[in-house]
């Protein structure tokens, strides 16, 4: 196994580092390219556009924001897959939509708390039919109490699924995991569907901008999905770093037939694994509500394919890679606008994980593994 | 459950092609009783409305699947990127034939004939096919299911841009048309210039039962796509059969063995990879692109999903178990509840316009609103009812309907000269339990 392996790898080392170096070259371009855009010049050769244009600091980094936000609530969601990706050992396609419940859930906890006394309808409430955009300034109570509720209740349906779907295939390959996570995908996105509707609703606004500097602003909202999400991240860490649960965690990542003959409770810390990652999935898609203002039945479907790629190119079953890599995804998908129009900018976020995946598959961050 | 057993084993004894027209047949006839049942005057063109319907999507349904069993079932290439390759097929068709002086605001394309065109199109997906497989097949099959599924998401992307939208290079205009989608020749109006031609006659007839023109055209539509299954089977049960289809078998069960015979695992792989998507390609022009039209929308991930559920209820590695699964999924979990839903709305009363009434009806104990609710909200709940079917096969049945069937991966008849006692030779039976060693011996 060790020989045929470093046998294949010389083989394939040529192919690996001109691809490397490509990649080297893009970026390098890239940066210089950026450097004279925010010059403001544009360089000519031939009449052809080689390099620069122009770019305001301003929206550079209004960009920067942007992306810096929705990479950090794509990573708070991509750390239970990468958990489960490690742990249980398969690509666990149903997480987009278990992202998806848990946005539901908050929201609806919010909107009724919001709601209570005002006299309208419950039917409204729970559907969001009321019109009332919640902001964290104007309704600070119920969008607390609806992230707490997103938290709790994204373990609940994640445990359920668990116990009744993946608890009865312990041990099975990990491409048959894959599709009955398929299943479960299908299952949880249409029966939300049942329940809520295929319409698109509008739950948040901002309720106060702050003015950072002229032309760049960031929203109560914003604030507080960066508030909430590092200090879940921080919160992780510590729980990972200080406590026995992450070092049994790591031991059945590395190897799970050695960690049960050490004494670690295996099918526990898997429980806990689902636990602690579907809390987490349950309020990143709960805050990107918050940011975006929008929900709806299949966002976090449509999302899946983007916390997939933080996740890969953080490095699979690194907690700190899959943050890194949702803050280096969104800002691909944010940035890749001063080079691309605007119809391929999530093409780019897909490309980045193709060529993750094809060059260093263990990721930019590989060897660093959970905790 | 044992006479279900009973009637199973009987059927299986059939010779596949018999199994098959058995199956559509029934098919046919629950559809027309359906039919029958809710039609009243109008049944015979209701009824032949549903056979038509759903005897095009068991056409496109097997095409697709037999093409993912050949990259899966065969070769164990984990392709869920089914959408993008029939993208591909879908939209050099649709570029090579499209007239080249549209009406005001359409995409000009080629204006070549359709047959070229479609020709065009399956190689071009067994060209991506191989740029995508080149670089991906040496990853692990859950990693090579994501880049599929992200190459089928940059596709679709690609041709909903507006940078494509429309081109001129070297004078000769063609694009995709973008977000709007491009019209071209519609592959059912050729099969409609010969029904309503030379087979007029045959029209007439129908239209005296009560059963409109545009249905039949539909149906032959169909049945066209069934005879265009038929020649795929024969031509992927030749391959399997053959020395190729034997490395690709072998390559399945391991991939290191083969290589160390000395067989370039990797060529084969590519070309099984190629194969299997020009035969999407060629399924994603004639079923998106039955009406002459296609846009971005009709690419989205989801049908690779259902191409999946299609191969995994038939069993991969089977290609009758492919188009058995595919018929069972098109119609009978994907075309049958949604008429189901529109033909009984009002079962129980006015159906409430959202859940919570529904809901809240029940503290009265009256479910009658909630089972119109449900009903009327059917199409919704037929994909949670694909999702719950996926997840039980693969726990209960993961070897599908046919899956278990044997076919070893050698040329010579493996089995002994039957043994007195007429058990089954042991040679058989290893080499049956080494494809379903994930645990699903429970059908012997």
């Amino acid at each position: 196994m060790g020989l045929t392996e470093s046998v294949s790898n010389r083989r394939q080392l040529p192919a690996g580092l001109s691809g490397v170096s490509v990649v080297v070259a893009v970026l390098v371009y890239l940066v210089v390219d950026l450097a004279v855009k925010l010059t403001g010049t544009t360089v000519l050769a031939f009449g052809f556009h080689v390099i620069g244009g122009s770019l305001s600091v301003g929206s550079l980094l209004s960009m920067v924001i942007d992306g810096l936000l929705v990479g950090l609530a794509v990573g708070l969601a991509g750390i239970g897959l990468s958990m489960t990706y490690s742990i249980l050992d398969f690509a666990n396609f149903a997480h987009g939509d278990t992202v998806t419940a848990g946005a539901f859930l908050g929201w609806v906890a919010a909107y009724v708390v919001a709601g209570l006394g005002s006299g309208a309808a419950f039917a409204d409430l729970f559907l969001f039919d009321t019109g009332q955009q919640l902001s964290v300034i104007s309704a600070f109570l119920p969008v607390l109490i609806g992230l707490v509720v997103a938290g709790g209740g994204t373990v609940g349906v994640v445990l359920l699924v668990d116990r009744l779907t993946y608890r009865p295939m312990r041990g099975s390959d990990n491409i048959s995991l894959l599709i009955a996570s398929i299943g479960v995908a299908l299952a949880l996105r249409y029966l939300i569907a049942f329940v809520f509707g295929t319409q698109t609703s509008g739950v948040a606004s901002s309720g106060a901008r702050l003015q950072l500097i002229p032309g760049l602003a960031v929203t109560d909202n914003e604030i507080a999905l960066l508030v909430v999400s590092v200090g879940l991240m921080l919160g992780v860490h510590l729980l990972l770093q200080r406590t026995k649960l992450g070092k049994a965690m790591r031991a059945m990542a590395d190897n799970e037939d050695l960690a049960r003959v050490t004494g670690i409770p295996t099918e526990r810390v898997i429980r806990l694994t689902w636990v602690l990652g579907g809390a987490l999935a349950g309020i990143g898609g709960y805050l990107l509500v918050l940011e975006s203002g929008t929900i709806s039945f299949n966002f976090g479907w449509i999302l899946l394919l983007l916390i997939f790629a933080a996740v890969i190119v953080g490095g699979i079953g690194s907690i700190y890679g899959a943050m890194a890599g949702g803050v280096l995804i969104g800002l691909v998908d944010s940035l890749a606008l001063i080079w691309l129009p605007s119809g391929l900018t999530r093409a780019a976020a897909f490309a980045v994980l193709i060529a993750v995946l094809l060059l260093n598959p263990s990721g930019l961050f590989s060897g660093v593994s959970t905790a | 459950m044992s006479t279900a057993h009973d009637v199973w084993d009987r059927l299986e004894t059939l010779p596949d092609y018999g199994l098959v027209a058995l199956f559509i047949l029934a098919i046919w006839l629950l559809l027309s009783l359906f039919a029958a049942l809710v039609g009243g005057p109008q049944a015979p063109n209701l009824a032949a409305g549903f056979v038509s319907s759903v005897t095009v999507l068991i056409g496109a349904f097997a095409l697709l699947t037999l093409a993912l069993n050949l990259q899966w079932g065969y070769t164990g290439l984990f392709n869920i990127g089914v959408a993008g390759f029939m993208a591909v097929g879908a939209y050099t068709t649709a570029i090579l034939t499209a007239p080249t002086n549209p009406a005001a605001g359409a995409v000009p394309g080629l204006g070549l004939p359709l047959g070229i065109g479609l020709l065009g199109g399956m190689v071009m997906a067994a060209i991506v096919g191989a740029l995508a497989a080149l670089p991906a097949l040496r990853l692990r099959a859950d990693y090579l299911a994501i880049v599929t599924v992200a190459l089928s998401e940059i596709i679709r992307l690609f041709v909903n841009w507006n940078g494509v939208a429309q081109l001129a290079v070297a004078g000769v205009e063609f694009g995709t048309g973008g977000a709007t989608g491009i019209s071209f020749t519609s592959p059912s109006g050729i099969v409609a210039g010969v029904v309503n031609g030379p087979f007029s006659p045959l029209v007439a007839a129908a239209e005296s039962l009560g059963v409109s023109g545009p249905n039949v055209v539909n149906f032959v539509y169909g049945l066209t796509l069934l005879a265009l299954v038929v020649a795929s089977y024969w031509v992927l049960s030749r391959l399997v059969n053959s020395p190729f289809g034997r490395v690709l078998k072998a390559i399945r069960e391991d991939e290191q063995v083969t290589q160390s015979l000395g067989k370039d695992t990797r060529l084969f792989k590519i070309k099984a990879f190629m194969i299997g998507c020009a035969l999407m390609g060629l399924a994603g022009a004639l079923f998106r692109g039955s009406a002459g039209y296609i846009s971005p929308a009709q690419f989205r991930p989801g049908i690779t999903f259902y191409v999946f559920a299609a191969l995994i209820i038939g069993g991969s590695g089977s290609n009758t178990g492919s188009i058995l699964g595919a018929a069972t999924f098109s119609a009978l979990l994907f075309y049958l509840p949604a008429r189901l839903g529109e033909f009984f709305p009002n079962i129980g009363g006015q159906a409430p316009g959202n859940v919570v009434d529904a809901v809240a009806a029940l503290g009265a104990l009256d479910v009658s609103p909630l089972v119109a609710y449900t009903i009327a909200n059917i199409s919704t709940l037929r994909f949670v009812l694909i999702g719950v079917v996926l997840i039980y096969i693969i726990q209960r049945r993961p070897l599908g309907l046919l899956g278990h069937r044997n076919e070893p991966a050698a040329s010579v008849d493996l089995r002994r000269p039957a043994a007195a006692d007429g058990g089954e030779p042991r040679d058989a039976r290893r080499a049956s339990s080494a494809r379903g060693s994930d645990g699903g011996g429970d059908d012997e």
